[in-house]
């Protein structure tokens, strides 16, 4: 490892170290369904996650972030890489050589509809961890379990109910009690509030926080709002086609991101303000879609969607490299740091990647200027929408 | 598109396969489990006064000697080049498709089989328009006026179409329209759709609505829970944003959706079906695949109960193979995945 | 200004109607094009009377955008369905009060009048667009359609035209994507379709119900592009309904914010946003995450769940969540139902609230107890 921010990741040994992660679903075809290709879902990932913190992972939908969660918590077996958990591997564990592991990594879906049994009542929902793992907790699982009810905020009293008699706010508390039953080191949250509704998120959004606190917790939460992600996270991880882009602190991460399509991301999401839009508020508009994961573009995977891409990024993949303290980007051509490849022949595509639109509705047009230059805005400057 | 065709034709085509081994096993294995020797098998066909010569020469004859793999080759074997029995001097030929001889009738198969064929396909055929067209009709009308009258009056109807065995409703409309107002005075009888067509249909109306009443029964069911859930879909809300007449909407964007699983449920039908509708055609007193099927079993005919056996597994495998195809074509999804 | 100044009292809707002079009937690019009086939408279920809108009065102008900011089941989406005259789609739907459209009153017409209207002066987007467009048909097939219900013309000329819009939304090769089906589509490309559709005979008013909510970030930043700059262009009123309050802020004129079946609060997006007088609004605010600002606090949520439709609480549907329901006010009981009336504000007139405290009371509230925090 290349750290050298002494003062938190090198002193502490991580919970959860991943190397070169890769999880490639294979596509069959034809007659004798013969695997023709590969849906590369996650093609390489390294972090760790310390103890205590909480990673957020976010990108845009099939950017490979839950096909990675249900790796980090084994429910899928990873093609390739490796996953230590408090220093066990457990790449390629047996379920039954997990199962001791289950009772510190949980997890937390998003649906809370259809991840919870509507035939049993909750007390049994939430006592079931015990069951399989055989351990009997102080004073009986009836008491465990009403214990746990109350710490995610539900009435103890409703032991005997179904699930359909709960909210949504509800049900996603008493998968969140499921998962707190075994004491877990680690909890994996995918789009834990992306169902709910905005005064229940936040309720939820606050849980997490709290039990953090009380627990000790270390979360990797996955989700597509990159608001919730800068709310709950310590440190953030930007995905995009099975990589990892950006890996850098909440604050300078969205302060000044370094990653053009971490830029791009950031500038997408519309503001609570609606001062915003009246002022010189501009955005980065990329064109198109994701390319498919069956395919990926080579070099840089964003190469072919990038106002800055040259030459070097439709055949060189860029290193996730360390280019500041605490900063991992994979970029030839940062936003605010050193241009890693100066002087190299801008690609074609690049003028065309991204439009600037103002948000503003009153005034006229002042769209659609093409980058004429590797990068519409200034290289130094964070953008104002990122202030 | 191609290639979906191609997988699904070499799909049935190992289906039949399957089937005739199975079926194969079955008549031929399970004798032998049950413990009876070849001799005692071979006996069967030459009749009482059977000696150990003409047992062995009957043996030979129908490959009885030889290992079961051989046994099911040639039996696979002659539907496609034929066959030639021997008995003693003479020699009968078997024309391909030969599905075998039975020795108990001293007659092919195939040509029993292809008789009866349009007997059966009559009686399927007619039925299933019928069937179709007012099964469909009344689950859309049930559907659109969902809790009404008219819905409760059709559904109590549909069950008690899905409740009532043909042999009842057969029987009844038997004895109603042929003795207590006998409009079919001389009673209802198969004509060849060759001699007269008039008297085809006429003679057919009746079994085709007894075997139509329970079949619609069904599609009015099917096609009322399709098309409420069809009619709840998003893609409705939108046609009725665009402006569409309520017609347009229910025939053109909902009924194609919500016909899509009752094709599928009619291949499989109407495939068995074709193999022989076995109860109607006893209780009409017609020479159809069913009543013959019916009658070998209880003969103990082997060879005829393994060709209608077959017969009948061709035309399920076949529609089934017809419904994947149209499938397709109703449905863009399924050309491309 | 054509905000009307006095909200109707409820329960007498055709009065209150009769004595408010309805703007719309005038028609011309400075007036309000849709105009809802005490708009009231009521099931009747096996469980009882589910009132999903009870009560919703606003306007739209032609080039204005109006966004309609709710949770689920606070009656956002039936609002919308009830002004296109959708809502007969369920089963034993009770509608009442008044939707004018360019001078044209919608509930009592014909509803083969108010269909030949749909598609054509008034259009609507919806969510999803994957399960909002037939799987069955091609997309141009499906646009031919929308264009021909409404325009006497050949197939050919239809098609054209269809190709015509998705070139104008931004579809490439759209002489070759008419013929494909929208699962052929992603995401992105299939709402870009279904504007299309909408926007095929250019409708003076769009109603956009969550249009971006099943959108990833970046498409859903080019689709509320692509809808400013089509209304820019064709100078239509939309409707934006949508959960999401970055999206209103960026979208919207004028705010109508809907909990329980009611508007508990109206005006434009300044004053909504900067002073807010309603204790729900003041909770949605709270809880939510900001992109824009470094937070480490908690979040202020609204405590407890949204009420059921079939039992709104009497007076205030807000009552039982509202951390100030103890605060004592005159003369008020808790079965009395709060009124929209208009709020004091520095952002204009035209902002209304239903709420019982005082509006010293919610000013001193807002500015010292809720802003600091947000």
């Amino acid at each position: 490892m290349t750290d050298n921010n002494a003062t938190d990741s090198a002193s502490v040994e991580p919970l959860l170290k991943v190397e070169g992660l890769v999880k490639h679903f294979p596509i069959r075809k034809g007659l004798l369904q013969r695997q023709t290709g590969a849906v590369k879902a996650v093609d390489g990932l390294s972090f760790d996650v310390r103890p205590g913190e909480t990673l957020g992972v976010v990108g845009e939908s099939g950017c490979g972030k839950s096909t990675m969660g249900r790796l980090i918590t084994r429910l899928l077996e990873p093609t390739g890489g490796k996953v230590e958990f408090a220093g066990h591997d457990i790449t390629h564990m047996s379920a039954g050589q997990l199962r001791p592991l289950r009772r510190d990594i949980q997890m937390i879906f998003q649906d809370p509809y259809s991840s919870l049994n509507p035939r049993h009542t909750i007390g049994t929902i939430v006592g079931a961890p015990f069951k399989l793992q055989g351990v009997q907790p102080e004073g009986g699982v009836k008491k465990e379990v009403q214990r746990l009810l109350g710490l995610v905020g539900l009435n103890p009293e409703h032991y005997n109910r179904y699930p359909h008699e709960f909210s949504g706010g509800q049900r996603q508390r008493i998968g969140i009690a499921r998962a707190l039953a075994l004491n877990p080191k680690l909890v994996v949250a995918d789009e834990p509030v992306s169902a709910l509704d905005v005064s229940i998120q936040a309720q939820v959004v606050n849980l997490l926080d709290d039990l953090q606190d009380e627990l000790g917790l270390t979360y990797v939460i996955i989700a597509h709002d990159l608001s919730v992600i800068r709310h709950v996270s310590d440190r953030i991880a930007v995905m995009y086609l099975g990589k990892i882009v950006e890996l850098a602190d909440r604050k300078s991460l969205y302060e000044a991101p370094m990653h053009p399509y971490t830029k791009a991301l950031m500038s997408a999401v519309p503001v609570p303000d609606p001062r915003r839009r009246g002022a010189k508020s501009e955005r980065i508009l990329l064109k198109g879609d994701v390319p498919s994961p069956i395919a990926p573009p080579s070099g840089c995977r964003f190469h072919t969607r990038c106002w800055k891409a040259t030459e070097i990024c439709g055949t060189q993949e860029p290193p996730l490299l360390e280019l500041k303290p605490g900063r991992r980007v994979a970029c030839h051509h940062p936003e605010n740091a050193e241009d890693q490849v100066p002087d190299d022949k801008v690609l074609p595509s690049a003028r065309e990647a991204v439009e600037i639109v103002s948000v503003s509705k009153a005034e006229p047009a002042s769209t659609t200027e093409p980058a004429s230059k590797p990068g519409p805005v200034s290289k130094t400057e964070p953008e104002p929408d990122s202030v | 598109m191609a290639a979906y065709f191609i997988r699904r034709v070499f799909g049935a085509v190992l289906l039949l396969l399957v089937v005739s081994a199975v079926t194969f096993a079955i008549f031929f294995l399970v004798p032998r489990m049950a413990g009876q020797t070849m001799d005692q098998l071979a006996a069967q066909y030459v009749g009482k006064d059977a000696n150990p010569d003409t047992v062995a020469a009957v043996k030979k004859n129908l490959g009885l000697d030889q290992p079961l793999y051989a046994q099911y080759w040639d039996f696979i074997r002659q539907i496609f080049v034929g066959a030639d029995y021997k008995f003693g001097p003479d020699v009968q030929h078997c024309d391909a498709p030969c599905f075998g001889y039975s020795f108990k009738r001293h007659i092919e198969v195939w040509p029993e089989i292809v008789s009866r064929i349009p007997v059966t396909f009559s009686l399927a055929i007619g039925a299933a328009v019928i069937w179709l067209i007012s099964g469909i009709a009344t689950g859309v009308v049930s559907a659109l006026k969902r809790g009404s009258f008219l819905d409760r009056f059709f559904m109590s109807v549909a069950l008690a179409g899905v409740s009532l065995p043909i042999f009842f409703t057969g029987m009844l409309a038997l004895g109603v329209l042929t003795v207590q107002w006998p409009i079919w005075s001389d009673g209802i009888n198969y004509v060849p759709f060759t001699e007269s067509p008039l008297d085809w249909a006429w003679n057919l109306l009746v079994p085709w609505c007894s075997l139509a009443f329970l079949y619609s029964a069904l599609y009015a069911r099917l096609t009322r829970a399709g098309m409420l859930e069809t009619m709840s879909e998003d893609y409705i809300r939108t046609a009725r944003a665009k402006g569409l007449k309520e017609s347009r909407v229910v025939g053109k964007h909902g009924l194609r959706a919500a016909l899509t699983p009752i094709v599928t449920i009619f291949g499989m039908d109407f495939g068995l079906l074709l193999g022989g509708a076995v109860i109607t055609e006893t209780v009409f007193s017609f020479q159809g695949m069913g009543k013959y099927a019916i009658k070998s079993v209880q003969d103990n005919d082997l060879p005829i109960v393994m060709g209608v056996t077959l017969t009948a597994a061709f035309f399920i495998v076949f529609c089934n193979l017809l419904v994947d195809l149209v499938y397709a074509a109703i449905d863009p999804r399924v050309r491309y995945s | 200004m054509s905000e009307v100044s006095k909200e109707q009292t409820v329960g007498t809707p055709a009065a209150a109607a009769l004595g408010e002079p309805v703007p719309a009937q005038r028609s011309g690019t400075e007036d309000t094009f849709l105009s809802v009086r005490d708009l009231r939408i009521h099931f009747r279920t096996d469980d009882g009377l589910v009132k999903s809108v009870d009560g919703v009065s606003f306007d739209v102008k032609a080039g204005e955008t109006l966004g309609i900011v709710g949770e689920s089941g606070s009656g956002k989406s039936v609002t919308s369905l009830g002004v296109m005259g959708l809502h007969h789609a369920a089963p034993n739907a009770r509608i009442s009060g008044e939707v004018w459209l360019d001078g044209e009153e919608l509930i009592g017409a014909d509803p083969e009048h108010v269909r030949q209207l749909r598609g054509q002066k008034m259009a609507m987007i919806f969510q999803d667009p994957l399960s909002a467009m037939h799987p069955y048909y091609t997309v141009g097939a499906q646009i031919v359609e929308a264009y021909r219900v409404h325009n006497k013309v050949t197939r050919k000329v239809a098609r054209a035209r269809a190709i015509e819009m998705l070139d104008r939304v931004g579809i490439p090769e759209p002489g070759k994507r008419v013929d494909s089906y929208p699962h052929e589509f992603s995401g992105g490309m299939r709402q870009r379709a279904m504007i299309a559709m909408a926007l095929v005979n250019n409708p003076q008013l769009l109603i956009a119900d969550e249009p971006t909510t099943a959108l990833d970030v970046t498409v859903q930043a080019q689709i509320l592009d692509l809808i400013r700059d089509l209304q820019k262009e064709f100078g239509s009123a939309v409707i934006m309904i949508t959960h999401d309050l970055g999206v209103v802020a960026e979208m919207a004129d004028k705010l109508l914010v809907m909990y329980g079946g009611r508007c508990i609060e109206r005006g434009t997006a300044e004053q909504v946003f900067y002073e807010p007088r309603h204790p729900y609004t003041w909770g949605l605010l709270g809880s939510m995450p900001r992109i824009d600002r470094d937070q480490t606090e908690r979040l202020i949520p609204v405590k407890g769940s949204p009420p059921s439709l079939i039992n709104v609480p009497d007076g205030c549907a807000f009552n039982p969540r509202c951390p100030y329901a103890d605060i004592p006010k005159d003369n008020i009981t808790r079965t009395t139902r709060p009124e929209l009336t208009e709020t004091g504000s520095g952002f204009g007139s035209g902002h209304f609230s239903a709420c019982h405290m005082s509006q010293e009371e919610r000013t001193r509230i807002w500015t010292e107890e809720i802003a600091p925090k947000l």
